[in-house]
């Protein structure tokens, strides 16, 4: 991904748009951004008490990232998400708890 | 084929109902008003199925263009002095997006101190914005243009925007006899816009303007010089094609007897046409002079005009504009051309007719006569004139030594 | 049809992996605002905080453009034009987006134009009430007293010296008889999207003025973003109304109890020197500044 302005690693570099063809202009495809996973430098994760959760939804509309999927059991995508805490700050049952990573 | 008389705004406005111009997006500003006046005129009537955007600058106005051909319709604008220097961060934008966007610049020179007459200074200050520039002798010549810019901006190989500049009042307002092409030839010459360059296209989504680091910003811009070297290719081919339909052949430069001329004069917009009746005279009283008239400023053509004044004893350059504490811009331009080319002639530079001040038959004359001067004295003592400036008032001021 | 949460469609327009911030209030913004709008938008970003956080990665998965500063207007006038010249207009949500500076500010000339026009289209400004993306400059926007990199605490400073009230962008764009117009708040994201909705279905302009707090900026834990804004609606720093062409005013969240001003500035660490000493009495000033535009606001609204 880049990072201060160098390709971090051989992968990033042979995905990126312009290595094989002609951009024109400075433009990238959608969704992209994938390929920067957000989650990698989280001190704290969330963990959702499957138990407490009554699938309102709160939690899903406000992360920023957009890392938790509804459904039946409501999942945390841990490849993005960057552990700020408020999934846990705006459940009103309180159904979420922080862990510390390692 | 009709002919028409029309003012030099007229001329821009029918250009743009030939082409079939989508979004117009401009403001006015004098001397180009009556262009927005004559279209808005044409979109009344129903001859041009069109949108015009009333903007609330100019910078809005290059912004709407871009909008418009980011969506593949074809856009038009038209600015002058102030409002071209107002839109200069757009002019980067519209290149650096690859847009065919096609402008007309009434020349007008900027403020300070106010002015509403004619000299280059304004499309000179943006040739570095990576737009293709055509400057105009006469009012036809400003119809023809920009019908050749559209083909030539929209072609896969350029994609760059370029403007079609004439000078404020000496052409805009000026009307001439103007041949009219018909509506189905020049939807020959100039078919739909078909965009080769990144779009907002709701079936293929992009996000378009993105940075680009070090590792990568160089290539673009390679990519934007070169594409405006092959754009000569590119001119000259759609010249070659407009010769077909109109009978007029227009070239990167037009030339008058360089070949046995042993003094050239080089240079651009309306007042070439003094210079060549002037030139004509002096050939009958036996002169051996010659007359380059650049049409393609931007990218300069430097081996037409070396190839056209090598073989002279001098040549002078006539700037319409001014580089402060540099000179001529065109004479920067001509010099760059000659410099490495072996045994080059001495070339002066004469600023001339800045601000509107008339260029004459009398102005060639004192041309001239310096550069037969200095031809006979062989050796050159100033390489910057000013031929026709006011020397008492100068004194008066206590300017100089 | 209303709009709950669980009728929001599952699918995300942006991709995961943004840049930016973590506990960004403005993603949070453009993210329920892009529920609504789904796929069949073109979205035109100023530069901002919203650029460094989907335009540089590549997160969009919609046409998407990221203008120059001052120009959102003028590009989204030029777009609609465009599109409705080739007949391809209809069933295409387009909508700017621009921080408080690109609005208020830099872009304010753009914007006027654009709306006085008439075009099509939704313009969202995410206010986070600063230049955050550049470094936390002043903007036109930034409230009385608050710190930032240009307005900071010193011998002769006390935080932002403008005493007028800040910009007023919805009373603005009400001033151009803009057929709808309001402001939002991420605490109250159904209001927010109803609004983002009815916004789509109008044939002209809209706009929306969206409380986006900063963490970085306004100096608070990540995980605050949604609480702080909620107490900004509480506390009426920034109420939550709509005006309908310009004339017709409607309160949308009236808090039953209005709190005190200073429950919402002591979290802040952009107003944390109110809480010292000399400053303490410009909480007084503020909450005056806040009741008076309260007053204001509810005699608009009932009228």
């Amino acid at each position: 991904m880049w990072l201060g302005g160098k390709m971090t690693d051989e992968i990033s570099y042979y995905l990126h748009p312009w290595i094989k063809n002609r951009p024109i202009t400075a433009w990238l495809p959608p969704g992209y951004s994938r390929i920067n996973k957000t989650g990698a430098n989280r001190y704290q994760r969330p963990e959702i008490d499957d138990e407490k959760c009554t699938k309102c939804g709160i939690c899903w509309i406000c992360c920023p990232e957009g890392a938790i999927g509804r459904g039946k059991k409501f999942t945390i995508d841990y490849e993005y998400c960057r552990g700020c805490g408020i999934c846990l700050e705006e459940c009103p049952l309180k159904a979420i708890r922080m862990i510390k990573e390692v | 084929m009709g002919a028409k008389y029309l003012s030099g705004c007229a001329a821009a406005a029918e250009a743009v109902r030939l082409a079939d111009v989508d979004v117009i997006a401009a403001y006015p500003i004098t001397p180009q008003t009556a262009i927005m006046e004559h279209i808005s005129k044409f979109i009344a009537n129903g001859e041009l199925r069109a949108h015009m955007i009333h903007v609330e600058s100019e910078h809005s106005a290059m912004s709407a263009c871009i909008g418009a051909e980011l969506v593949g319709a074809r856009a038009f604008t038209a600015s002058s002095s102030q409002g071209l220097a107002l839109m200069h961060e757009c002019l980067f934008f519209a290149s650096g997006l690859r847009l065919p966007i096609v402008m007309a610049v009434a020349n007008r020179s900027i403020a300070s101190p106010v002015t509403i007459f004619a000299d280059h200074k304004d499309s000179l200050a943006q040739r570095d914005c990576g737009w293709i520039q055509y400057y105009t002798e006469n009012v036809q010549e400003i119809l023809d243009m920009i019908l050749i810019a559209y083909r030539v901006s929209e072609n896969e190989k350029v994609l760059l925007p370029s403007m079609v500049c004439f000078d404020g009042f000496f052409l805009s307002h000026l009307s001439e006899r103007v041949d009219v092409p018909e509506l189905n030839c020049i939807k020959d010459f100039l078919p739909e816009l078909r965009p080769k360059y990144p779009t907002l296209d709701i079936e293929n989504p992009k996000v378009i303007n993105v940075m680009a680091f070090p590792e990568f910003f160089e290539e673009f811009e390679f990519d934007k010089h070169y594409s405006m070297q092959s754009s000569k290719k590119v001119i000259n081919e759609s010249f070659e094609d407009f010769w077909g339909i109109s009978g007029r052949k227009y070239g990167l430069i037009e030339t008058y007897q360089t070949e046995t001329a042993e003094m050239v004069l080089v240079g651009m917009g309306s007042m070439m046409g003094t210079a060549l009746e002037a030139v004509k005279r002096l050939r009958k009283k036996g002169v051996e002079i010659g007359l380059v008239n650049i049409r393609v400023y931007n990218p300069f053509p430097f081996q037409e005009i070396v190839d056209a004044v090598k073989d002279t004893a001098i040549v002078g350059v006539m700037d319409r504009d001014i580089s402060y504490g540099s000179g001529g811009i065109v004479f920067q331009n001509v010099l760059l051309g000659l410099y490495n080319k072996p045994n080059p002639p001495p070339v002066l530079n004469f600023i001339v007719g800045l601000g509107g001040r008339d260029v004459t038959l009398g102005t060639i004359e004192k041309i001239v006569g310096t550069m037969e001067k200095v031809r006979r004295e062989d050796r050159v003592e100033k390489d910057i004139i000013w031929p026709d400036l006011n020397t008492e008032l100068i004194k008066a001021w206590k300017i100089g030594d | 049809m209303t709009i709950t949460l669980k009728s929001l469609p599952d699918d995300e327009f942006v991709a995961l992996g943004r840049g930016g911030c973590s506990g960004c209030g403005a993603v949070i913004a453009a993210r329920m605002a892009t529920k609504v709008l789904g796929k069949r938008t073109i979205m035109v970003n100023a530069t901002s905080c919203m650029v460094a956080n989907y335009c540089y990665v590549g997160a969009p998965l919609f046409p998407y453009l990221h203008g120059l500063f001052e120009n959102t207007g003028a590009l989204l006038s030029g777009i609609d034009t465009g599109l409705k010249v080739l007949n391809k207009r209809d069933g295409i949500n387009l909508v700017g987006l621009a921080g408080d500076g690109g609005t208020a500010d830099i872009g304010l000339q753009s914007l006027s134009g654009a709306v006085e026009r008439g075009h099509k289209f939704l313009y969202i400004c995410y206010d986070n009430e600063a230049y955050q993306n550049t470094g936390i400059q002043r903007s036109g926007t930034t409230p009385y007293a608050a710190i930032t990199s240009t307005t900071p605490l010193g011998k002769n400073a006390m935080g932002e010296a403008r005493q007028l009230f800040r910009k007023d962008m919805v009373r603005i764009m009400a001033a151009h008889k803009i057929p709808y117009a309001a402001t939002a708040s991420i605490s109250h994201p159904l209001d927010y999207l109803r609004k983002v909705q009815r916004a789509t279905e109008i044939d002209g302009p809209s706009y929306i003025h969206v409380l986006s707090p900063c963490p970085l900026g306004w100096g608070f834990p990540e995980n605050l973003t949604i609480k702080i804004a909620r107490l900004a609606v509480e506390t009426c720093f920034f109420p939550i109304y709509e005006v309908e062409n310009g004339t017709k005013f409607r309160l949308n969240v009236d808090p039953k109890e209005k709190k005190p001003v200073e429950e919402y500035l002591k979290l802040q660490g952009r107003f944390r020197h109110l809480f010292k000493g000399e400053f303490r009495e410009l909480i007084g000033k503020i909450q005056e500044a806040v009741n008076t535009n309260w007053e204001y606001l509810k005699k608009l609204c009932s009228s």
